[in-house]
């Protein structure tokens, strides 16, 4: 007992314990306490077990979102971190052009979400938007409030743009931590430009690829504000993606099925995060030819 | 193969990085480049390898001229201070690497490679990634993938530097055999004069991106043309004090007098620089001819075997380098021995004008 008292050590850990249980545990407690019971108003709650989780696996409706929200998140992977490692790789290394292209790739970061779905609604729209104005001049008809494609066009372009320079500058901090003695040594062997890139650049940007890839999958993954104030998940449910269907569904007030819903998008992302890392740990450590 | 740098220049954005160097390296020799950080070796190496192009002179190989000639048409093999082999492949690609982006056939590769990996002492890591070795094992590495190449001219930056004592005396003992059976011209940098000492060979003493001197490194240390030179090719630096020659005997600072015996003896009067190394200086007699300086311990630091304790002596401090360990409190007096026959003297710019007669064993053995 007196062991417990004595143990200043406790007031230490508190602050972090009281934080997370406020911020994690408690809801992450809550939304599992909904998912295991009908609600129908104060005092009136009835346990049905694992009844909405079973409702939800089998719900057509998020099925579609899922399915598109692979689609979304695998596209984003697909571009913004090719895309990254080339802006990083043509990025310069020395001078003034290293302070101003970082500012330059740092400007969308700090843009907030709807700030740069507001952005591009109005660049993008047919009348009065500078780029759909110009699409449309080309003759090729672009409307993101219409046509399913060019809405998914539209979010695809503020994912890219805002979310690349992410990847951009995690990769170019993974290439000027290289020494300098790589590139020398390589030029020494008569390596050519690629293999520089295939067998030195790549496998040392490992770690930080790695980081980029579980952040963007994550982030794609649980993407809203952009679709919702583009659309608001439209035309139609085109881009409706889990996050948007799951606010859907928790404003009508199906507590339930939304609880059951959050806990099962959680165990997805955390499912895929952990397969992403493990691969990426193996790639390069497998490469023996 | 014999490479000739012809009075080498190297300027970048106005700044002199090497002006007028000049060197002969032949097939098989070991030639060091012993200098402070910053005294050109590396920019040195990068020039010899083709990597940089002169500002001006020329690079002469067995007579023609190759000074614009890329990296890529030249046979270089170069081995860095850091550890640098390709991540994601194994020892064995690694040493391979060189060997078939030249297009060998298989089994002698295999040969090679093996061969080396067995000098190297690397054998049973073959199939380990560089990332699950040690450093010693990664540069032994880097190593045997510099010498499997068999290229003409083997270029090593202070290969030894980020390993551990032990590893280092282990290494060099293993990299002296192998040069000795090379035909490469090998061109090893480092900071150390001891290293220097213990390689052999020919040794250019380099300083602010000029050679200062160059010969048979065992020469260059007993006989080094100038201050600067003994104070590069001396570890502590050499113990400078002002001094003249009067009336038959050498005054070193207000209250050393030296009698004019053996090399001392051809000094005419006037005034000098003299020098003597740390490892020269005693703090016990050892025989009669050994002349005694007050001087207050200022500084005892302890280094392996080695005490260098650091005396002030008339408004010099001397270094005197001790065999063992001695504990010496802050200010305390002690008394400092010289020998006549083990001081260095230079003229006032700097330039030699006599240096101690031959090798005496302790030098040798060194």
């Amino acid at each position: 007992m007196g062991k417990w008292e004595d143990n200043k050590a406790w007031f230490l850990v508190l602050p972090v314990f009281v934080l997370v249980a406020i911020s994690a545990i408690i809801p992450l407690m809550t939304v599992v306490n909904y998912s295991v019971q009908d609600i129908f108003g104060p005092g009136e709650r009835y346990f049905v077990g694992i009844e909405w989780f079973e409702e939800m696996l089998a719900n057509k409706r998020l099925h579609d979102a899922l399915w598109r929200q692979f689609l979304f998140s695998g596209l984003v992977l697909l571009i913004e971190i090719p895309l990254g490692v080339l802006i990083a790789l043509a990025m310069p290394k020395r001078g003034w052009g290293v302070s101003v292209s970082l500012v330059l790739l740092a400007l969308p970061l700090l843009i907030p979400w709807n700030v740069i779905g507001t952005i591009w609604i109005i660049f993008t729209r047919p009348d009065i938007g500078l780029l759909g104005v110009a699409i449309n001049g080309l003759g090729v008809e672009f409307d993101h409030t219409a046509a399913p494609l060019d809405a998914w066009i539209t979010v695809m372009l503020m994912e890219v743009w805002h979310w690349t320079p992410l990847v951009a500058l995690l990769a170019y901090a993974g290439l000027r931590a290289i020494p300098e003695a790589y590139f020398q040594a390589a030029r020494i062997d008569g390596a050519s430009p690629w293999a520089v890139f295939r067998y030195i650049q790549l496998p040392k940007m490992r770690g930080v690829l790695t980081i980029a890839v579980l952040l963007r999958f994550m982030d794609s993954f649980l993407i809203y504000a952009e679709p919702f104030v583009l659309t608001g998940g439209g035309p139609g449910n085109s881009t409706t993606f889990l996050s948007i269907y799951l606010v859907k569904l928790s404003t009508a007030m199906d507590v339930g099925p939304a609880a059951a819903f959050s806990i099962i998008y959680f165990l997805i992302i955390l499912l895929f995060s952990w397969l992403f890392y493990q691969a990426l740990q193996n790639v390069g450590t497998g490469d023996r030819q | 193969m014999t490479l000739v740098l012809e009075q080498i220049g190297k300027v970048v954005g106005g700044e002199t990085h090497m002006a007028d160097v000049s060197l002969e390296l032949r097939p098989g020799s070991l030639n060091l480049l012993l200098g402070p950080t910053l005294s050109g070796k590396t920019s040195l190496m990068r020039l010899m390898a083709g990597l940089d192009r002169p500002s001006t002179g020329r690079l002469l190989l067995d007579g023609r001229d190759v000074t614009g000639l890329s990296v890529r048409k030249r046979s270089v093999a170069m081995v860095y201070q850091q550890f640098i082999n390709y991540p994601s492949f194994t020892v064995y690609d690694n040493i391979a690497s060189p060997l078939r982006r030249s297009g060998q056939d298989r089994a002698e590769i295999d040969r090679k490679v093996r061969a080396a990996a067995e000098s190297l002492k690397i054998e049973p890591l073959l199939d380990r990634l560089p990332d699950e070795l040690s450093g010693g094992q990664q540069q032994r590495t880097a190593l045997a993938r510099a010498l499997v190449k068999e290229a003409e001219l083997l270029l090593l930056d202070e290969p030894l530097v980020n390993l551990d004592y032990k590893l280092r005396e282990e290494l060099r003992t293993e990299l002296q055999e192998i040069f000795r059976k090379g035909r490469s011209i090998v061109v090893y940098a480092t900071t150390e004069p001891l290293e220097a000492l213990m390689l052999g060979g020919s040794t250019a003493v380099l300083d602010q991106g000029r050679v200062l001197q160059n010969g048979p490194t065992i020469e260059v240390y007993h006989r080094p043309t100038s201050e600067r030179v003994g104070q590069v090719f001396s570890d502590p630096p050499m113990n400078m004090i002002e001094g003249e020659v009067v009336d038959r005997e050498a005054r070193l600072g207000p209250v050393i007098h030296v009698p004019l015996s053996g090399h001392l003896g051809r000094l005419a009067p006037g005034r000098y620089r003299f020098g003597v190394r740390a490892n020269h200086l005693f703090v016990a007699r050892r025989n009669p001819d050994q002349i005694e300086i007050e001087a207050t311990a200022e500084l005892a630091e302890i280094s392996g075997s080695e005490t260098f304790i650091h005396a002030a002596h008339s408004g010099t401090s001397w270094v005197v380098q001790e065999e063992g360990v001695h504990s010496l409190g802050l200010g305390e007096e002690i008394r400092v021995f010289v020998e006549p026959r083990h001081i260095f003297v230079f003229d006032r710019d700097g330039g030699l004008v006599e240096a101690p007669e031959g090798a005496t064993p302790s030098l040798a053995a060194q």
